[in-house]
């Protein structure tokens, strides 16, 4: 039965399939794998998310700008891809992520909501992914060696030209000092007023605002928005390098500042005097993550870069004020440095992975802020009470 | 929050028993949890009836009750540890499954806890009762806004027509007060619905019919939640199920994590999990909440919540590594999630967190139906596996191949199979009608129907499970083909590739047409190896120094395995564990293997566990210094060895404490050069060959039962004629009496040969000789022979457990049957020490095991079974490894006996041990449990094939009370005044007198069948006449179910007589009424409850009869 001729048709179908992926690490490490998405090549920070659902939101936060996902998830895109499932502003918008790195192939999808198979909707956005790679021993050299620099290239006949794939890794600068904001900040004001997501209906709408809040937009996430205006706040939305004048014109209530992407320190030589002006002003101010970071920065404190950085949806952070643990969605590659901070600073909330800060408040200041990501999306959902505190902020200062 | 001091005292209660849907899982948490507080500072007191845990070893707690776990028996324990030491007590109820948190809640009740001023810690018993009130808990789901499965209870068929309205078609009917659901059903239609009604209100004794929506179909999860005393609450672990709703989880195929979830509806879900908590009002520990969800409209229902430690718990600590019932334990003592350590990242991290996983866990349950002829192999909700095997693979894939081959049940993975009425016109219809029957091989019918052509549409529309994972089974079936078509792969890359989606080579050797050794070696001369993975809670983002593993063929990275398994340069040994449990291998063999472990550890050797069964201690990453969640074929077993080897010294593998599992592999294991510690597998082997074992005995001049050995249909024709009636007969090589029967007459034989082993014949042979049965028997007979004994009637069973170092041995313990021999050891009661032999049969038997110790070089344990009739001693069995009986006998005589057989399996002498004789003054009574009840239709009358699940101990000072105990204890509702039915065979007669004289003493009434009555009668023995069912009515059975028996003896001859007392036993289990099929079990039944009545029960702590 199993003659030779019958084994050798068999090495035709056992044929190796080409590598029409791969990752260049800036050291020259070559990983070579399968390509998804879109194709063409793109340069970026490696780093790993370990959350186990909700890829289509971690692509579409507009904070990954710069950085190639490595998914320690084996399976990624079992549920497909959906309209409702999107973060940032703009629907079709870019996010700035740079790739996406896979374990596995893509599964077609399997879930009710699911419009669009994961893959051709990594391709309607540009985004180029690879897969067939040790996903663990990937995470595994950002942990001891930090978070690389790479480049990912994909092309259906598996060509490349590793020479000056190699030299684009080695010569990027890496996101220290670089900043990504104006990659994905919204370019015009707009008004928000869609609420957050519940079965079966979806999407709600805002009704009676009672407050009017200035967002501004480093590179924000829907559902911070939906969050604000589900607390019952009436949202503005301006550009990143909006000044103080025009953001106090609009006669807000309180001040949003946003997520987004990069090295605070670069961002921060323009937002950091509006965001100061702003806290001078006395206006309630509520930052997240990037925001965080700037309003840190705004104090007088200094910011890091992380070695591994975190980015996952199962980071503990103790709320010092309560004592309760919150499990947070992450996703930050630097940190405020918690010495740095003056005395009129106190710190809120602390990462329990690392000890690291993970959230402060202004005791001179109605002004808040936290590391971590309590609108979710992905990720438990415990820290949404960040939001009704804001509102009381305002409502206190509003009675004061 | 620091741990509590205003406690000094904790009570935990036990699971007892193992019984179908409460197992092994409860030793992992109870263990844990007597573990964790003994370290923390509190004296401990555990009462558990079960001797085979490892929880109830005396060093585990501080009083240990081996005693029946009965609201009456607790309450005297507590009565006496109450004040044991000054402080707070405390009762953790939340350890030991349903048993514990309903004891608890009947010592509430009785006003117990509140009288010695216990607290309950864990769970309230508010909590405990809004979360099993069905009630209940509908209207806490209500209050927090959850979805249930719409219902209404109805009394007429009007109300039932408007309830229709509400709950749709089809609907689910249950009758109120019914028993396994009598006069219930799913309706389809209209008509249907009306009939069912009609049907059901006359069934129900209230005229009361539950009418519910139906959820047949629909997706099932379950999350794992752990809350502390502030509040803070994490998801431990979601788990998918593949089998929808419909099947019971523990019967399910189970995926962790959930698979087919956005994040939305993943924390959907996650909120509503945290919600029923906080409402039930769980406030510290460890629970478990189940979901269905619709697939087409994402419509989410709560079906029932855990307010405890459960078996998914088990499973999501082995999925995750997240131990939650150690955690459970201290978060019940008063700390915080933030305060505990992760084990698992050395304390890197905090418990405080939510494990995530990089890899894909299956679990796949192990079903016993052919143990109970009769039953039907359907699931419902209703469970009725007796375990569970899971695996751990990089992929859904590797995940699923890796848990079907370790469930043992002789698949290599998605094995073929035949499906039922194929070729009989419509096979469309016949293969969607399998599909829709969920059934113990489901799945492979699933991947045959694959193969038949279906596409995953149609097979969709039959099993309704989702298409995700229909479409990962689809990816197999077609490599599958592939290799079928075009044989291996010939480069590392391709092969690499068939190994990573999980392929056994066994499987591939199959679809290749190879043998397994060819495959083996190609594969290895490609340099095509496993790597091993470290399970870390935190898909690498830190380091773990712990080293529990799992294998994957995973891809290099950058031309490299990446291989995380590090062994080390230490001298060690590796313990091959048991696998899933199954009727005849559980537990005890755990124990076993965890004794070694830690033996071993003491004597200075890193011990490595191989073991694929997530209820068990040895699969705790602290039993051993090394865990690698692997199945045990010889493959994966090989595999794990030679990466050891690699470094370090490998002292050898101990495969003699797993049960069966790891004996198979001792050949192959020899084969690959792998040094096997303690008795040879020769010497195995010598034990287990009818011709050699019978000239050793004819060498030591041992006396053996008449035998003969057929390795065909004809030639067990021939033996018999040559033996004679009665016969026992067995096929080789198997544990707890598999198709082990007792055969009277030739015509039994016939059905025997051409009925029953045609359900032995593995699929491979049938494969080989499809149209040929006697051909596929003799194919079968040819490896594995049938083995006959002359069965000795009425001759008293005795089983000896002995240690030996070749040198020295020493008999460990003597159990004397209850029952007579023919019935199997493990399913037999047993008395320690003996209460009825001389003490010359006693030497005498002490003689012959070491005897035969010594001439079998035994390094370790032997287990040996006589039978003594007439004053002459017979040699049945003899397993020169460890047995069933191990923990009983240690925790008896006092000596840790598996621990000792370890170590002098690596090496050290017998005498070391310095031994001594069993001097103590009481007696243990050992009795089986058995899960008749779950198995409609299944007769209940004990035989020489296996059937108990697991086994309680009854210790005192006097055997009959020690007797008594041990029913109490395995949940018989021992009767202290009433009737007593006795119905026995002519040859029992005149010695049933006693036991009826003994029971009218005491005040019982008799009724007895005309036979037996007359001869009562005749004897002095009041009784009046009741009629068999087959001589009209009223008839005994009228009478059970009228309540008007609490008592019954009934043993029988001859098919006829068995058969036509069926029904009388059928309605006794039914009715709890305790029923005794032995001779010599109904003396010991009268006996007991002389002892019973005669005074109170005392309690007394294991550690204080040493």
């Amino acid at each position: 039965m199993n003659g030779s001729a019958e084994q050798h048709s068999g090495d035709d179908v056992w044929a190796e399939p080409l590598p029409t992926a791969i990752l260049v690490l800036a050291d020259g490490t070559v990983l070579e794998g399968f390509g998804l998405g879109a194709t063409g090549h793109a340069v970026g920070e490696v780093c790993f998310n370990t959350a186990m659902t909700g890829y289509q939101e971690v692509l579409t936060d507009p904070s990954y700008a710069g950085q190639i996902i490595t998914f320690t998830f084996p399976h990624i895109g079992n549920v497909g891809t959906n309209e409702e499932d999107v973060e940032t502003i703009s629907m079709a918008g870019a996010s700035g992520v740079r790739g996406v790195v896979l374990h596995s192939a893509i599964t077609d999808p399997s879930n009710y909501r699911a419009t669009r198979h994961f893959d051709a909707w990594l391709k309607a956005r540009g985004i180029i992914a690879i897969s067939g790679i040790d996903t663990r021993a990937l995470t595994a050299l950002i942990r001891d060696g930090g978070m690389p620099n790479a480049v990912i290239a994909h092309a259906a006949n598996g060509q490349f030209d590793l020479p000056a794939l190699k030299a684009e890794a080695a010569a990027w600068p890496g996101l220290e000092g670089m900043d990504l904001v104006p990659m994905v900040t919204s370019a015009q004001r707009f008004t928000w007023d869609e609420t957050t997501w519940s079965w079966p209906d979806g999407y709600g709408r805002q009704t009676a605002p009672a407050h009017h809040v200035v967002a501004v937009d480093y590179g924000i996430k829907r559902n911070i928005l939906r969050l604000l205006a589900r607390a019952g706040c009436q949202v503005t939305v301006v550009p990143a390098t909006t000044s103080a004048e025009e953001i106090m014109a609009l006669q807000p209530d309180g001040v949003f500042l946003s997520n987004g992407p990069g090295d605070p320190a670069a961002t921060g030589e323009y937002a950091v005097p509006v965001i100061r002006e702003i806290i001078a002003r006395g206006v309630p101010t509520f930052g997240i993550c990037l925001g965080h970071q700037m309003i840190g920065l705004a104090v007088g404190g200094r910011t890091v870069k992380m070695h591994q950085g975190h980015h996952g949806a199962n980071h503990p952070v103790k709320d010092n004020t309560t004592g309760k643990v919150e499990i947070t969605s992450m996703n930050h590659g630097f940190a405020v440095d918690r010495d740095s901070l003056p005395a009129t600073a106190t710190e809120t909330h602390v990462s329990l992975f690392d000890g690291s800060n993970a959230g402060i408040a202004l005791t001179d200041k109605p002004v808040f802020s936290v590391q971590y990501h309590p609108e979710a999306s992905p990720g438990p959902q415990d820290s949404h009470y960040l939001f009704d505190r804001f509102v009381e902020l305002i409502a206190k200062n509003k009675a004061a | 929050m620091p741990k509590r001091t205003d406690i000094s005292t904790i009570l935990i209660i036990g699971a007892g028993p193992i019984v179908i849907g409460q197992a092994c899982e409860f030793d992992y948490s109870g263990t844990q949890a007597c573990k964790t507080l003994k370290a923390e500072g509190y004296r401990v007191v555990l009462v558990n009836s079960n001797p085979a845990t490892i929880m109830t070893d005396p060093d585990l707690a501080d009083a240990t009750y081996i005693e029946p776990i009965t609201p009456e028996i607790v309450a005297k324990i507590i009565a006496k540890e109450r004040h044991a030491i000054p402080g707070g007590f405390a009762l953790l109820p939340t350890m030991g499954g349903q048993t514990a948190l309903n004891c608890a809640l009947s010592l509430r009740k009785m006003g117990v806890l509140d009288e010695f001023d216990v607290e309950m810690i864990g769970a309230t018993a508010e909590a405990i009762d809004k979360a099993e009130d069905r009630e209940l808990f509908r209207d806490a789901m209500t209050k927090i806004g959850l979805d249930t499965p719409r219902s209404r209870q109805i009394k007429t068929l009007p109300q039932a027509l408007e309830a229709l309205e509400e709950v749709g078609l089809p609907a689910i009917i249950r009758p109120s007060f019914t028993m396994g659901g009598l006069g219930g059903g799913i309706a389809y239609n209209k008509s249907e619905y009306i009939e069912i009604i009609e049907r059901g209100i006359d069934a129900s004794p209230t005229n009361e019919v539950l009418v519910e929506e139906s959820v047949l179909g629909w997706k099932e999860y379950e999350m794992e939640v752990v809350r502390d005393k502030a509040d803070n609450c994490i998801i431990v672990c979601s788990i998918e199920n593949i089998d929808p709703m419909g099947v019971h989880t523990g019967d399910s195929i189970t995926v962790a994590p959930a698979l087919t979830l956005t994040d939305k509806e993943y924390q959907r879900m996650r909120d509503a999990s945290l919600a029923v908590l906080r409402e039930i009002g769980v406030e510290t520990g460890g629970s478990n909440v189940q979901f269905a969800i619709d697939p087409e409209t994402g419509r989410m229902i709560v079906i029932e919540m855990n307010p405890r430690v459960s078996r998914s718990s088990a499973l999501a600590s082995k999925a995750t590594g997240f131990p939650i019932a150690k955690v459970a334990a201290r978060l019940a003592v008063g700390y915080t999630l933030d305060e505990i350590a992760n084990d698992i990242t050395g304390g890197a991290t905090p418990a405080s967190f939510e494990p995530t996983i990089d890899y894909v866990v299956t679990k796949i349950p192990r079903f016993a139906f052919e143990k109970f002829p009769g039953a039907e192999p359907t699931l419902t909700t209703s469970m009725k596996s007796v375990g569970e095997a899971m695996a751990i693979g990089r992929t859904f894939q590797e995940s699923l191949q890796k848990a079907l081959r370790s469930l043992e049940t002789g698949l290599t993975g998605l094995d073929e199979i035949e499906i039922e009425g194929l070729g009989l016109g419509d096979d469309k219809n016949a293969v969607r009608a399998a599909l829709g029957t969920p059934t113990p091989d489901r799945l492979l019918k699933v991947a045959q129907a694959m193969r038949l052509g279906l596409d995953d549409e149609a097979i969709h529309a039959g099993c309704k499970i989702d298409p995700w994972f229909l479409e990962q089974i689809r990816e197999i079936v077609d490599t599958e083909a592939k290799v079928r078509a075009h044989g291996l792969p010939t480069t590392a890359g391709a092969f690499r590739r068939l190994k990573a989606m999980g392929f056994s080579d066994s499987r591939l050797a199959g679809l290749a047409r190879l043998s397994e050794a060819e495959v083996s070696a190609r594969r290895r001369a490609l340099d095509v190896r496993p790597v091993y993975k470290r399970i870390d809670t935190c898909a690498a983002e830190f380091a773990a120094p712990t080293a529990y593993m799992y294998s994957s063929y995973e891809m290099p990275f950058a031309g490299v395995p990446a291989d995380e398994s590090r062994p080390t340069d230490a001298k060690k040994v590796v313990i091959l564990g048991g696998g899933p449990n199954r009727i005849g291998q559980g537990i005890e063999f755990d124990y076993c293997c965890c004794h070694a472990a830690f033996a071993l550890k003491d004597a200075g050797y890193e011990t490595i566990m191989v073991n694929c069964n997530p209820e068990t201690v040895s699969t705790d990453y602290d039993t051993s210094d090394r865990l690698y969640f692997e199945p045990l074929t010889a493959e994966d077993v090989i595999e794990i060895l030679e990466r050891e080897r690699s470094n370090g010294t490998l002292h050898g593998v101990i495969v003699q404490f797993g049960g069966q599992t790891p004996l198979k592999l001792a050949r192959a294991l020899e084969e690959a050069d792998i040094p096997i510690l303690g008795t040879s597998p020769d010497a195995i082997d010598l034990a287990e060959d009818r011709d050699r074992f019978k000239s050793l005995l004819d060498k030591l001049k041992l006396r053996q039962p008449a035998n003969g050995i057929a390795y065909s249909v004809e030639q067990a024709r021939l033996v018999t004629a040559e033996l004679g009636y009665p016969l026992v007969v067995r096929p080789s090589y198997v544990l707890g009496g598999r198709a082990m029967q007792i055969i009277h007459e030739e015509s039994q034989l016939g059905d025997y040969l051409l009925e029953t082993l045609p359900g032995l014949v593995p699929n491979d042979i049938k494969a080989r000789y499809p149209n040929d049965k006697t051909g596929q028997i003799n194919t079968l007979l040819g490896k594995n022979p049938l083995l006959f004994d002359r069965y000795l009637s009425d001759a008293i069973e005795v089983d000896v457990d002995c240690l030996a170092d070749g040198t020295d041995t020493f008999v460990c313990g003597i159990m004397e049957h209850i029952e007579e021999a023919g019935i199997h050891s493990g399913d037999s009661a047993c008395s320690l020490p003996p209460y009825s032999l001389s003490p010359e049969m006693i030497a005498e038997l002490e003689a012959q095991t070491r005897k035969m110790a010594l001439a079998l070089g035994v390094g370790g344990l032997m287990n040996v079974q006589y039978a003594i009739k007439d004053g002459k001693i017979f040699v049945l069995e003899v397993n020169p490894r460890a047995s069933r009986t191990v923990p009983f006998v240690a925790k008896v005589v006092g000596q840790p006996i598996a621990k000792i057989a370890a170590r002098i399996m690596a090496g050290e002498a017998l005498a070391s041990f310095n031994l001594k004789p069993f001097a103590g003054d009481h007696v243990a009574v050992k009795e089986a449990v058995f899960p008749f009840a779950r198995f409609p239709g299944v007769d209940t009358v004990l035989g020489p094939e296996m059937r108990s699940t697991g086994e309680v101990m009854g210790l005192d000072k006097s055997f009959a009370v020690a007797f008594a105990k041990s029913q109490l204890g395995g949940g018989t509702k021992v009767p202290t005044s009433g009737t007593v039915f006795i119905s026995v065979r002519d040859g029992d007669k005149s010695r049933i007198l006693d036991a009826a004289r003994l029971l009218v003493s005491l005040g019982f009434k008799v009724i007895a069948t005309s036979g037996t009555q007359r001869f009562l009668v005749e004897n002095g023995v009041p009784s009046a006449k009741i009629n068999k069912v087959l001589e009209g009515r009223p008839h005994i059975v009228d009478a059970i179910k009228n309540g008007e028996v609490q008592l019954v003896f009934n043993t029988t001859e001859g098919a006829q007589a068995l058969a036509d007392s069926r029904s009388l036993r059928r309605s006794a289990l039914l009715h709890k009424v305790p029923y005794y099929t032995t001779l010599s079990g109904a003396i010991a039944a009268a006996r007991g409850i002389k002892a019973y009545i005669g005074g109170d029960l005392e309690v007394r702590a294991l550690q204080d009869y040493f």
